[in-house]
């Protein structure tokens, strides 16, 4: 019986006990119905005595299957190797991946046949090694069950605290599933950090941070030109700035602002109904879509442009088609962030403004504006770090070459587009090209969180600021 | 009998010859399909605080709004009827209602400062109306008014900081202080100490007392001792309906309609 069945079988063993446990319960209740004093009535309803004896048989166990279907596959691996004669015994880890790989792919019939013959030879010896395991597994996660419940059976009584208890589980659940999510995070961390390290064990920080040439690609041969890559970053830092933070911005303040503007104070309220949501939608566009665009419609015409016009240096993978596709993706945030400021802007201060005798535009300029400033910065600063992580629309519509320039017509790199083209494809994952992604990763990750903790921090003083 | 009693209480009488600043005559204002206010008129006079006393939901504010047009800004309301400043109908194109607020000015019944600093919360007015052309004469406006609101001494050394900052008290002054900068003709307030404590009442309704002649002031408010005490001018309102209109002392000695005096002697409010 495979691991997963087991499974199945002792949550059926739990939904009985649930059953059982509950019609005890119901005993107590009834008895305490007939005698109708309330101080008998049991302490907690039956379905949690059965939801305690349920969880009692089904909990442990599964514990204990999680614990061994980590175990098991490296014992069989161990029996494998134990099986074979001495001349087959694998010499290096590849071979030992192989023939492992192969003898499960027979043992299961997913193969037909191996290369290796001394695979075949201890197929029979594995199967049985398996059929054991399970067996004992099967055997030993049943006891538990129905030792478990047994144990909590015993405790039922009218008086005992079985909700409290459950409560208590149930609590204990929901911790362990944040646990995860937060642990999971970590991990990323974790791993982020550690393969920027083995980076920065090749290459210095102060280069990588400071440096202003970016050619990762390391030769294949020792007397290559440029054999040794280079992994200044800057100029990938610079073309995210350049895009993300600089053009997108430029499109997405003042049309997000002005929009905002427009619909909270000016439009319609039968208006605004219909536009807001319409607006939030963009946000929900995909943003290959938005690739698509900039780089098969902005980016040819941009390109264009300058030739007519005579702007020197002008590339069909322009900076500026990425940054305009970027702040128009961004618009939503900026006026959504603007809008919920403003409007949180009590009435008062608007009629304070225009009982002086202002007008509506002074009013939104010198009071409005002012007083929700947090508030939008707040929403300026999460659009940034939204843009500076944008992957989808700078692979497809950025270049991979690592200029340095202002010129919004050339080409520029970024962070992201940089970490897909160098971890796309076949890699192998311990030179210096492909780790570097991992430490653009650390520098893009630390940069957002930064720009979030900020951002977050000045809006939520600023809500405080109106209760 | 009626002249008796005011010989008796002289201490609220008004002084010198009246003058009207406003009329208003047969106003009645609507939300939407409900009507707020029916057939209202009244007169305010230069020299005299005028007070509207009545039970929460009369129609005071309404009223109030409609003395400074603040009744554009809500979309449902529609006001009917005819209100003069000096003799211009302020709800004819010859009033700007720009200009109009200008000269009519508005305290609220909660504090309500900018966000910005002391300084910049009295110059608002001056800036937005061009009052003054430089520097020096605009500090001389934020004096000038902080002083005539009674708030000087204590502002004087902190107008950098936030007006938010000040208590409940001092923000209802600067709002004052605000208002005056611009040097308006008639200052509206709207129960302007329901949300202060009585230290600071006493403060407001001092500083009302010294500001009173100099514009024509009309206060809301359903505290009658306060009315009684700050106002030389009192009109009763219920549901909608102006009911009496007169002398301070009259109306709470020896009101006329006997709804007045219900509300007087706290038959109901
Ligand atoms: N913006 C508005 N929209 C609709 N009805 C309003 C509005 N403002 C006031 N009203 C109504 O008009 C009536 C008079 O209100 P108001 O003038 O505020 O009374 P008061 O100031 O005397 O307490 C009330 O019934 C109130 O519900
Ligand atoms: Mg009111």
């Amino acid at each position: 019986m495979s691991l997963s069945m087991i499974a199945l079988l002792v949550i059926a063993l739990g939904v009985v006990a649930f059953f059982v446990a509950r019609a005890r319960a119901n005993v107590f209740d009834a008895g305490a119905l007939a005698t109708r004093s309330a101080g008998d009535r049991p302490h907690s309803r039956p379905v949690y005595h059965g939801w305690f004896v349920g969880l009692s048989a089904v909990l442990p166990a599964l514990l204990l299957l999680t614990a061994w279907s980590f175990v098991q596959p490296r014992l069989l691996d161990a029996t494998i190797v134990a099986s074979l004669p001495v001349a087959d015994q694998p010499k290096s880890q590849i071979d030992k991946d192989a023939i492992f790989g192969e003898v499960k792919g027979l043992a299961s019939g997913e193969l037909a046949d191996a290369f290796n013959p001394a695979s075949r030879a201890a197929v029979p010896a594995y199967q049985a090694n398996q059929a054991r395991l399970q067996t004992e597994a099967l055997i030993a996660c049943v006891l538990i069950s129905i030792g478990g419940a047994a144990w909590a059976y015993t405790r039922l009584a009218p008086q005992f605290r079985a909700r409290n208890r459950v409560e208590r589980i149930v609590m204990g659940i929901l911790i362990f599933a944040s646990l995860i999510a937060v642990l999971t995070t970590f991990g990323i961390v974790f791993s982020l950090l550690f393969e920027s390290l083995r980076f920065f064990n090749m290459v210095s920080p102060f280069e990588f941070l400071f440096g202003m040439q970016w050619s990762p690609q390391t030769a294949i041969r020792a007397d290559q030109a440029g054999s040794s890559g280079a992994f200044g970053a800057v100029p990938l830092f610079w073309g995210t700035i350049f895009i993300g933070a600089i053009i997108a911005m430029a499109v997405a303040i003042p049309l997000g602002l002005m929009s905002a503007i427009w619909l909270t104070q000016y439009a319609p309220p039968k208006l605004r109904t219909i536009l807001k949501p319409v607006l939030e939608i963009l946000a929900g566009v995909p943003t290959v879509v938005y690739g698509f665009f900039a780089a098969l419609t902005v980016a040819p015409a941009l390109r264009d442009f300058a030739f007519a016009v005579g702007i020197p240096g002008a590339s069909s993978e322009s900076a500026l088609a990425a940054g305009l596709v970027m702040g128009v993706m961004i618009i939503p945030f900026v006026s959504s962030m603007a809008d919920d400021s403003m409007a949180a802007v009590p009435q008062a201060m608007r009629d304070g403004s225009l009982a002086m005798g202002a007008t509506s535009s002074e009013t939104i300029k010198r009071v409005l504006v002012p007083a929700a400033l947090p508030g939008i910065v707040g929403g300026v600063l999460l659009a940034v770090s939204r843009a500076i992580g944008e992957t989808m629309i700078v692979v497809m519509a950025a270049g991979l070459a690592a200029n340095m320039t202002a010129n919004p017509f050339a080409s520029v790199t970024t962070v992201t587009t940089q970490i897909v083209t160098l971890l796309t494809g076949d890699q192998e994952f311990d030179s210096s090209k492909t780790l570097s992604a991992f430490a653009l990763g650390l520098v893009l990750f630390i940069v957002t969180l930064i720009l979030n903790i900020i951002a977050l921090r000045v809006v939520k003083k600023y809500r405080e600021a109106y209760e | 009998m009626d002249m008796e009693s005011q010989t008796v209480m002289p201490s609220a009488s008004n002084v010198g010859p009246v003058t009207t600043k406003m009329t208003a005559r047969d106003v009645s204002v609507y939300y939407g399909p409900k009507q707020a206010l029916k057939s209202v008129s009244i007169d305010v006079s230069q020299e005299n605080v005028t007070a509207f006393i009545g039970p929460s939901g009369c129609g005071k504010s309404t009223f109030l709004r409609c003395l400074n047009r603040m009744n554009d800004t809500v979309a449902s309301a529609r006001v009917e009827g005819e209100i003069k400043l000096d003799g211009t109908d302020i709800y004819k194109g010859g009033m700007d209602v720009v200009q109009l607020r200008a000269r009519v000015g508005m305290v609220f019944q909660k504090p309500n400062p900018f966000p910005k600093s002391i300084y910049d919360n009295v110059a608002y007015g001056p800036s937005i109306h061009g009052l003054a052309r430089n520097k020096a004469e605009m500090d001389e406006i934020v004096e000038g008014s902080l002083r005539r609101a009674g708030l000087w001494d204590e502002a004087k050394d902190r107008l950098g900081e936030s007006g938010t900052a000040m208590s409940g008290g001092q923000q209802q002054r600067l709002c004052i202080a605000r208002a005056i900068a611009v040097d308006p003709e008639v200052i509206l307030m709207d129960e302007p100490c329901s949300a202060l404590d009585p230290i600071a009442t006493a403060k407001i309704e001092e500083l009302i007392d010294e500001l009173r002649g100099r514009y024509a002031i009309v206060i809301v408010t359903h505290n009658m001792q306060q009315a009684a005490r700050v106002s030389q001018k009192t009109a009763f309102f219920h549901l909608g309906t102006m009911v009496e209109y007169g002398d301070t002392k009259t109306i709470f000695t020896n009101p006329f309609e006997p709804r007045t005096k219900d509300y007087i002697t706290g038959r109901y409010g």
